[in-house]
């Protein structure tokens, strides 16, 4: 190497680290291709009707499925985007079109706070403030631990969002006499909505693999769970149940949630990211 | 005539004041909800801070049948896994945040960023299954005997090649903080102005030679904020790491031995803590999270905004 003249040398070292960036791009876009091939695979076998339609089996017992997971899931969103949705949306709105400054900064801080806290943390949170009082583990717990998380994540894009709605259609709206609530819900709002939208689905699709905040407030249910006052399935955390188990039948049921999961997830990431797609405004 | 426009603009008005009292509701909701999150985490840790004071952060004994807690393992835990992810994580992804900003075309670059973020979107508890069945055997079979084999008698890779403990939960981490560290770090190299670059290439220097001795150190607080960011991921995540990482107590000198997060004994022991000094040690390690996690995530923002200008942060 040494005897090649100065200008080789640095030419080599070009070609190579920047073959490099891409051997490293190309490696980390595998991960993700390995992950859902392996799924398919391993999750595409295991699959079945039953899965969709039948209770969970006692131990040693083979067949059965998640329907009372994939039901308290879907209810947990719901209680879910009832409570973040509104409060994560409002107050992304107040950051963008009321707040002064010192307000403005710290709702922020305490978004961006609330944003990067862990999962498991919001579990505590929700566990001593409503399991504790109800002395009961439900579904309502559960819904209101993802409901928290998502309302950082709607108030920062919500913001984000608004903020990218020109001011001059802003001054058109008030020019023309109307108050600024009805500039807001008839002209930011609906110029944002297709941002919004997305970042409501992103926000439910992020919530919804979520197992930590939820094994210790929903916690888990072999059956049904009537209304949202008793614990409750739900798939992410029948996943780790299953996955931890010795049971080779319970290992395969696993693969076949991890599967359902990861499908409904993907699919609700490509939805939003197309729905956004060539209209963001920034 | 007049007399009902006034009135219809008054009650415009009060329609105003409504829809500023309810959206500032609910921005002070946010910041009630932080206040309160940090204010409950200290209330119910309040015996265990009191019985144990800050021996808790030092003592190794976590034994909840004879009342004793100690969190210093799950501490080590937390900062070990969390180191491996980072020293993985940051050449990887801040290598494919080059290839990104840098070299690739704007398409392949737009594809590339859109399906890490799919990898970024994938929970954790998906990860933490392909880590037991993949991850962890090939640990035990392959990657592991051949690291003591490279370096026999280096501690850090002595004893049984279990398959499950720090360095696999390390692994783990890092593939799932790669696509923090390359988004923000696109977005980074992004906002180095272009001048910076010609000037460079202008001077006769190599395409690399601009991107390493001119972009990176220009983007460099960026990109620290990147690390941090990614920094603050890994040390809150939790489900991933409690399938992989052995959930055993001890503080050992190799990275093959089983080990125990401050994520993964909260997860594990949280519903079954009967005795009330038990729940409020856990808690205190829920607290202890929320301090790192704080500080962490606000260096880490502050240093992005010093790059790119205030931006939302993710």
């Amino acid at each position: 190497m040494t005897f090649l003249p100065r200008k080789r040398r640095r030419q080599i070292l070009n070609v190579v680290m920047l073959g490099m960036t891409a051997a490293f791009t190309l490696l980390t876009v595998s991960v993700l291709f390995f992950v859902l091939g392996y799924l398919v695979v391993k999750g595409g076998t295991s699959l079945n009707l039953a899965f969709f339609t039948e209770l969970p089996r006692p131990a040693g017992e083979t067949g059965g499925g998640m329907a009372n997971a994939l039901l308290g899931s879907a209810k947990m969103l719901a209680v879910a985007a009832i409570t973040g949705l509104p409060v994560g949306l409002l107050a992304g709105l107040y950051l963008s079109e009321f707040a002064g400054r010192t307000m403005a900064a710290s709702v922020r801080y305490a978004a961006d706070l609330l944003n990067g806290m862990p999962s498991i943390v919001i579990g505590i949170f929700v566990y001593t403030l409503v399991v504790l009082p109800m002395k009961q583990f439900s579904t309502l717990a559960g819904g209101l631990a993802l409901g928290v998380m998502m309302i950082p994540i709607m108030t920062r894009s919500t913001e984000e969002f608004l903020r990218a709605v020109p001011l001059s259609l802003r001054e058109a709206s008030l020019a023309l006499g109307a108050s600024r609530t009805l500039t807001i819900i008839r002209v930011v709002l609906p110029a944002a909505s297709r941002g919004i939208v997305t970042a409501a689905m992103l926000g439910l699709a992020r919530v919804a693999g979520e197992t930590a905040p939820l094994l210790f407030t929903a916690l888990s249910n072999a059956f049904w769970s009537p209304g949202i006052l008793h614990p409750t399935a739900s798939l992410p955390v029948m996943i780790y149940n299953y996955a931890v188990s010795p049971y080779d039948d319970w290992h395969r049921q696993a693969w076949a949630a991890g599967l359902v999961l990861l499908t409904l997830v993907l699919v609700a990431n490509l939805g939003a990211r197309r729905l956004l797609g060539g209209h963001r405004q920034a | 005539m007049t007399r009902a426009l006034s009135m219809a603009v008054a009650r415009l008005r009060r329609g105003d004041l409504i829809a500023h009292a309810v959206a500032f509701a609910c921005g002070a909701g946010v910041l009630a909800i932080a206040g309160l999150l940090a204010w409950e985490l200290w209330r119910n840790s309040v015996l265990a801070r009191r019985q144990f004071g800050l021996g808790f952060l030092v003592s190794q004994t976590w034994d909840p049948v004879a009342g004793q807690f100690g969190a210093a393992a799950f501490v080590y835990g937390t900062i070990m896994t969390s180191a491996i992810a980072l020293v993985i994580a940051v050449p990887l992804g801040i290598g494919v945040a080059i290839f990104l900003a840098e070299l690739a075309p704007r398409r392949l670059s737009a594809t590339a960023g859109m399906l890490l973020e799919l990898l970024a979107a994938i929970p954790s508890v998906i990860y933490g299954l392909i880590g037991v069945a993949v991850l962890v055997p090939a640990m035990r079979q392959w990657i592991q005997p051949a690291l003591k084999a490279a370096m026999p008698g280096f501690p850090l890779f002595g004893g049984p090649a279990y398959g499950i403990g720090l360095l696999t939960a390390g692994v783990i981490l890092a593939i799932m903080v790669v696509p923090f560290i390359v988004s923000v770090g696109r977005e980074v190299l992004l906002s180095v102005p272009r001048e910076q670059r010609e000037a460079a290439l202008a001077l006769g220097s190599t395409r690399w030679e601009s991107t390493w001795k001119v972009v990176l150190p220009y983007a460099r607080p960026g990109l620290y904020g990147a690390v941090f960011l990614a920094l603050g991921r890994a040390l809150g995540e939790t489900m991933a790491v409690t399938m992989v990482i052995g959930n055993r107590p001890e503080i050992a000198a190799s990275l093959f031995a089983p080990a125990y997060s401050m994520a993964a004994v909260i997860a594990n022991e949280f519903s079954e803590a009967t005795e009330e000094i038990h729940l409020h040690s856990l808690i205190e390690v829920g607290l202890v999270l929320f301090v790192l996690t704080m500080i962490i995530n606000a260096v880490a923002r502050a240093l992005i905004a010093a790059t790119t200008g205030p931006s939302p942060a993710r």
